[in-house]
């Protein structure tokens, strides 16, 4: 078949934010079993890589899928303004009993750009594919934007431990 | 199965349209449109598709597509002002989508190399600022 040459533009992005892994399900000693470090009261941080796809069809005027700069205001604006500098556990209101494991918080991401993509580019031929973070260079984090669309993923915090 | 080459260019471009005003041409390109053009250190990552030949164990010598890459890519486009120097450039906006495809059409045509044929090609304008061309299907679906 002929294939489809459709073009993807990954933006990565930057945030730093605490966060603690503590399950209100599980004990004080089941959590520091499960989470350790990342079990410390205190919270921790990290430089969180944000890496943001979208698939589209050039405009054929200016060669862009979309302004750059649209894309990252709007990332900037739904997600870097929520998460910069800030404790997840007690500044991210998703998280206000959900764990905010890097795996929930880029379901969180996803789910957010995903369902604001209408609204925000309802003229742009282009639609949102993929978030991808780094909480460290060592982990990542993947979420295609059609797993959340079709509500196929699971929310690991929502899964009692007994099921894991 | 596949297999990756990457090959590095730095070269200048220029993102503007004679048709759109100074105003325009910040709106869609920001700083890129800057009229005296700017300059990248361009990274080209090529990923081939194929299965290893059963005596070489190799899907393709990558002796040949370093030279493929240097001669499609490197040798026309390092250390150039693309707009002026390397078409389709002159005519059309050197975009990351654009130089991507520009890339894409120009390896197309050498490949496939035994069996391998070009699967993707990702090009970084900045490290954080990357188009992927990927020969699989995407559903339109997905860009509605």
């Amino acid at each position: 078949m002929t294939p489809t040459l459709l073009p993807r533009l990954t933006r990565r992005y930057r945030f730093s934010a605490s966060h603690r892994l503590h399950s209100l399900a599980l004990t004080d000693g089941e959590n520091r079993a499960l989470y350790g470090k990342c079990n410390n009261p205190f919270g921790h941080g990290h430089d969180y890589v944000l890496e943001v796809t979208i698939a589209g069809t050039p405009d054929s005027l200016t060669g862009l899928i979309m302004p750059r700069h649209d894309l990252d205001q709007w990332v900037e604006s739904k997600v870097l303004k929520l998460f910069d500098h800030r404790y997840i556990n007690t500044d991210v209101s998703a998280f206000a009993a959900s764990v905010p494991t890097t795996e929930n918080v880029a379901l969180l991401i996803a789910k957010v750009l995903a369902e604001d993509w209408p609204r925000a580019f309802p003229a742009v031929p282009a639609g949102l594919t993929r978030v991808h973070i780094l909480e460290t260079g060592r982990n990542g984090f993947e979420v295609l934007a059609d797993e959340v669309r079709r509500g196929s993923t699971r929310r690991p915090s929502a899964v009692p431990p007994g099921d894991k | 199965m596949y297999i990756t080459r990457k090959a590095e260019f730095s070269a200048s471009h220029v993102c503007r349209l004679k048709g759109l005003s100074d105003e325009e041409n910040r709106r869609a390109f920001g700083e890129d449109a800057h009229p005296h053009g700017h300059g990248h250190n361009y990274v080209v990552e090529v990923t081939l598709e194929g299965e290893p030949d059963p005596v070489t164990g190799m899907i393709v010598d990558l002796k040949q597509v370093k030279q493929l890459l240097e001669e499609e890519v490197v040798e026309p486009m390092d250390h150039r002002f693309l707009n002026v120097e390397v078409p389709p450039f002159d005519h059309v906006v050197p975009t990351t989508e654009n130089v991507a495809r520009e890339i894409w059409d120009r390896l197309e045509r050498r490949l496939p190399l035994a069996s391998a044929r070009l699967y993707r090609v990702r090009l970084y304008e900045t490290s954080d600022c990357y188009v992927d061309i990927e020969r699989s299907p995407i559903s339109q679906a997905e860009a509605s």
